[in-house]
């Protein structure tokens, strides 16, 4: 339950920082101090809002603003993020991943290599897997976009991918796991009942550094398995 | 620190081929058509390419589909390698390309990936790609072949200063095919042989195909010379997912009563362009399809080759591998 009210402040804090940047009087600057760090970054997070420290990363793209034309793309537009309808200032070469973790506060999706190259940034878009790091969020302007936060069912139960990994030791550090979830999400949404062959392909874009694959398939053959019987 | 962010652009979506050319012509050299979009952002990031306008092509009104013509299938630009992979038209006429789609990378990017930016993609050597003034990037020299250079997947053939290969797997697929690509530009729209879409280095080191600034792929006919053949598709990896080739191979077989009628053999990452094999082909014609005709196939094909420090593994793969094809 606690998670969740964090979870629900980082979203409040996120929407009222949105308020307040529209109106362009807050001035947003890239940090320059060289003992910037994870740790820093994250007390950032928690002291001054998901929003505005998102300007860690975002620094120089986001001052001067962008000039647009009349042809060019709009800055505010709506998502559909797990069922729900969000408004968001997004930038013309921001990524979905940078606007799911900073302007949206949805953290669960994780940035490994920031290339395509490892699938910890996986997300449904309209029910297939993409790497989040690596798509434009202005390209999913009228898509569905699933997180792992969109996953567990209303009262709490998490979803029978989600409980099959955790039956299976699927995670290790997990910081793969939101990745590998949603692969299997998507692969047991197309094919209910895949082989093992199956499902290792359908797995094959997403790294674990634990090496933890075959917990992982374990835990898709499983998750198949329930979802047969309920 | 901010390595990862990508300067900033102005992103257009057309949603007409019209308006996509217009684009093009007005930016020309700044302009940047989008298509998957993955490759493009790694060379965003990586301050490699900084366009001044990105032209979205996702949202051009049909791109994306596979369609019957009257010799054979047209397959829009736009369509995912994925949708190739399942296709049942060219899963069953042309698995050749459902099987080289099916070998791309990871699923996710296949899900992304399309087939006009899988053909069109730069070449995938880390000298190159690091940002080095090479001769690729308009510099003076060659890293990747300097004594102590690695260039484990560099060329064996046809080395002109650049000794990058081709990195696409659909590319080796479509020459084998004898597919035509249909190219626009605001002037109109032309037809360039599958075979001479790529760009050797001794014609234009920069780029990697024939496609100006001001051109679109727009999509890729496969006409039906080669329906139904005996296919072969290898793709060799370092990785089972998510990896270039070191050498892959794919071939079209036509056969009568175990004699071979007609062949296309084309070999990738041995050459900055597929390498179409006309030496072996001309020799297996009217030949039984054999184990001896496969080990003279072999041997054949890998003649020419000039390995570089690191690649000779290169020589006995690619021997093989045109065995196998040759065998089926």
């Amino acid at each position: 339950m606690s998670d969740t009210d964090t979870f629900e402040a980082a979203q409040t804090t996120s929407a009222s920082a949105h308020a307040v940047s529209d109106s362009d009087t807050v001035v947003i600057r890239p940090e320059t101090t060289p003992e910037w760090s994870r740790r820093n970054f994250i007390k950032g997070v928690i002291a001054s809002g998901v929003t505005v420290s998102g300007a860690v990363y975002f620094g120089p793209a986001l001052a001067p603003p962008q000039p647009l034309s009349a042809q060019g793309v709009p800055r505010l537009i709506t998502l559909n993020v797990n069922g729900q309808t969000r408004r968001v200032d997004v930038l013309p070469g921001e990524t979905l991943a940078m606007t799911l973790r900073y302007k949206l506060g949805l953290t669960g999706t994780k940035l490994g290599c920031d290339r395509g190259e490892c699938g910890a940034c996986t997300v449904l878009i309209s029910g297939t897997t993409h790497y989040s790091c690596s798509t434009l969020t202005q390209r999913v302007r009228d898509r569905k976009i699933t997180t792992v936060e969109g996953l567990e069912s209303p009262d709490g139960n998490l979803h029978p991918v989600q409980q099959a990994f955790v039956d299976e030791l699927g995670p290790q550090c997990g910081f793969c796991t939101p990745g590998q979830v949603m692969s299997a999400v998507a692969l047991l949404e197309a094919n209910p009942k895949p082989t093992r062959a199956e499902a290792r392909v359908a797995m094959s874009g997403n790294l674990c550094r634990c090496g933890a694959y075959d917990h992982y398939l374990n835990g898709v053959m499983r998750a198949a398995g329930e979802s047969q019987n309920g | 620190m901010m390595k990862d962010m990508i300067p900033g652009f102005e992103l257009f979506q057309p949603t007409e081929v019209e308006s996509a050319l217009e684009l093009l012509d007005r930016f020309g050299e700044d302009g940047w058509a989008l298509a998957g979009g993955y490759d493009s952002l790694d060379w965003f990031k990586n301050r490699g390419k900084h366009p001044e306008a990105v032209i979205d092509l996702q949202g051009l009104a049909g791109l994306n589909r596979i369609v019957e013509i009257p010799n054979g299938i047209e397959i829009g630009a736009l369509t995912t390698l994925t949708e190739i992979e399942h296709s049942q038209i060219i899963r069953e006429h042309f698995g050749l390309l459902a099987e080289a789609a099916s070998k791309v990378a990871s699923p996710q990017i296949r899900n992304a990936g399309t087939l006009g930016g899988n053909l069109c993609q730069d070449a995938r050597c880390w000298y190159y790609r690091y940002g080095v003034s090479c001769y690729r990037a308009g510099g003076n020299t060659c890293y990747a072949s300097a004594p102590d250079a690695l260039n484990r997947e560099h060329a064996l053939f046809g080395v002109n200063r650049c000794v990058a290969v081709t990195p696409s797997d659909t590319a080796v697929a479509l020459v084998a095919l004898d597919a035509e690509m249909v190219i626009r530009n605001s002037g109109g729209e032309r037809i360039i042989n599958a075979e001479h879409f790529f760009m050797e280095p001794s014609s234009d080191i920069t780029r990697m195909t024939v496609l100006e600034p001001s051109d679109l792929l727009t999509a890729i006919r496969i006409p039906n010379t080669w329906i139904d053949a005996d296919f072969y598709f290898e793709k060799v990896t370092d990785r089972n997912s998510w990896d270039f080739a070191l050498v892959s191979i794919a071939s079209a077989i036509k056969s009568n009563a175990g004699q071979i009628d007609d062949a296309r053999i084309v070999c990738g990452a041995v050459q900055c362009i597929p390498r179409r094999l006309e030496n072996v082909e001309a020799m297996i014609r009217g030949r039984v399809q054999n184990e001896n005709t496969a080990a003279e196939a072999g041997i054949l094909a890998v003649q020419e080759a000039e390995p570089l420090n690191y690649n000779h593994f290169k020589i006995p793969l690619m021997e093989n591998l045109v065995k196998r094809a040759v065998r089926g």
